[in-house]
């Protein structure tokens, strides 16, 4: 039979998807790909928000997440308008075509 | 029921994260993705956050995702190129994506150990304080209260003000 999930089952949990979204961000050559492993990431944290907040019997682990998920909103508008101004000058998505500060 | 529904959701999750990372198709990693957030709200309905469910799922799904597709759809994009060029072959080669590789396996094992070291705790549920963190209304007094986080809510919609104004700024076309 399974094990009762615990605070450290959700703890662990949100270190594994962490985990994934670094690799993400380590491992792809594609802007898009990258932000959405931000989101994972941002995710993975909230999840932990979430579970300590439940463990500690208080809502201000949730009303982060809130405040997470609005700071997340902004990031992809800005981020993807940013791809988009790249994308208009070198029509390409690829990081590395993007390392020379001026052209 | 409820453990049965946490490995389920823990494995949707991680499987469609993982999924996420390996597509080399964008359009098919913002679906994933989708998935894997319906998973974790699930997941928040768990930890008697049902306000956290919906909203993962009204924001993060509903609005968020569907910016990302929309750019994906615009710039048209399908498949990531392969490396090309000196930084590429610098930056971007085996050797380097190896080092990432170790580099986020390393990551997850500081953290294992870290939560390796806390004890086991009570099963998650197996006390009352449920009732406490489910409400609404407990979220909406905390967050209007002027000596809780009014000030930080207030701040918030500057900072979507600032990021509206720029995401135009930066994706205008320039004027000829």
């Amino acid at each position: 039979m399974l094990p009762a999930p615990t605070l450290n089952s959700y703890l662990l949990l949100s270190a594994v998807l962490f985990a994934i979204g670094t690799a993400g961000v380590f491992l792809r050559r594609n802007l898009i790909t990258i932000l959405l492993s931000v989101e994972i990431m941002l995710n993975a944290v909230n999840l932990t928000f979430v579970a300590v907040g439940r463990s500690l019997g208080t809502v201000d682990g949730q009303i982060i997440v809130f405040f997470v998920v609005t700071v997340a909103a902004a990031e992809a508008a800005v981020g993807l308008a940013i791809v988009i101004a790249l994308f208009r000058h070198r029509e390409s998505l690829s990081p590395d075509d993007f390392t020379s500060l001026k052209w | 029921m409820d453990t049965l529904f946490f490995w389920l959701l823990a494995t949707v999750a991680i499987g469609t994260s993982m999924l996420v990372v390996a597509q080399r198709n964008p359009m098919y990693s913002v679906l994933l993705l989708i998935a894997s957030f319906m998973a974790l709200s699930g997941l928040y309905v768990l930890l008697d956050a049902p306000f956290v469910a919906v909203t993962q799922i009204l924001i993060y799904a509903g609005a968020i995702m569907v910016l990302f597709l929309f750019v994906v759809m615009l710039l048209n994009v399908p498949t990531e190129d392969p490396p090309s060029g000196y930084h590429a072959r610098l930056l971007g080669g085996a050797g380097p994506r190896r080092a990432g590789a170790v580099l986020s396996a390393v990551l997850l094992l500081e953290l294992g150990w870290a939560l390796s070291r806390m004890g086991e705790g009570q099963p998650m549920g197996a006390d009352d304080l449920g009732a406490s963190t489910s409400s609404v209304k407990a979220i909406g007094e905390r967050l209007f209260d002027i000596s809780g986080y009014a000030f930080a809510f207030e701040a918030t919609s500057v900072l979507i003000l600032v990021a509206m104004v720029g995401a135009i700024v930066l994706a205008r076309r320039e004027p000829k």
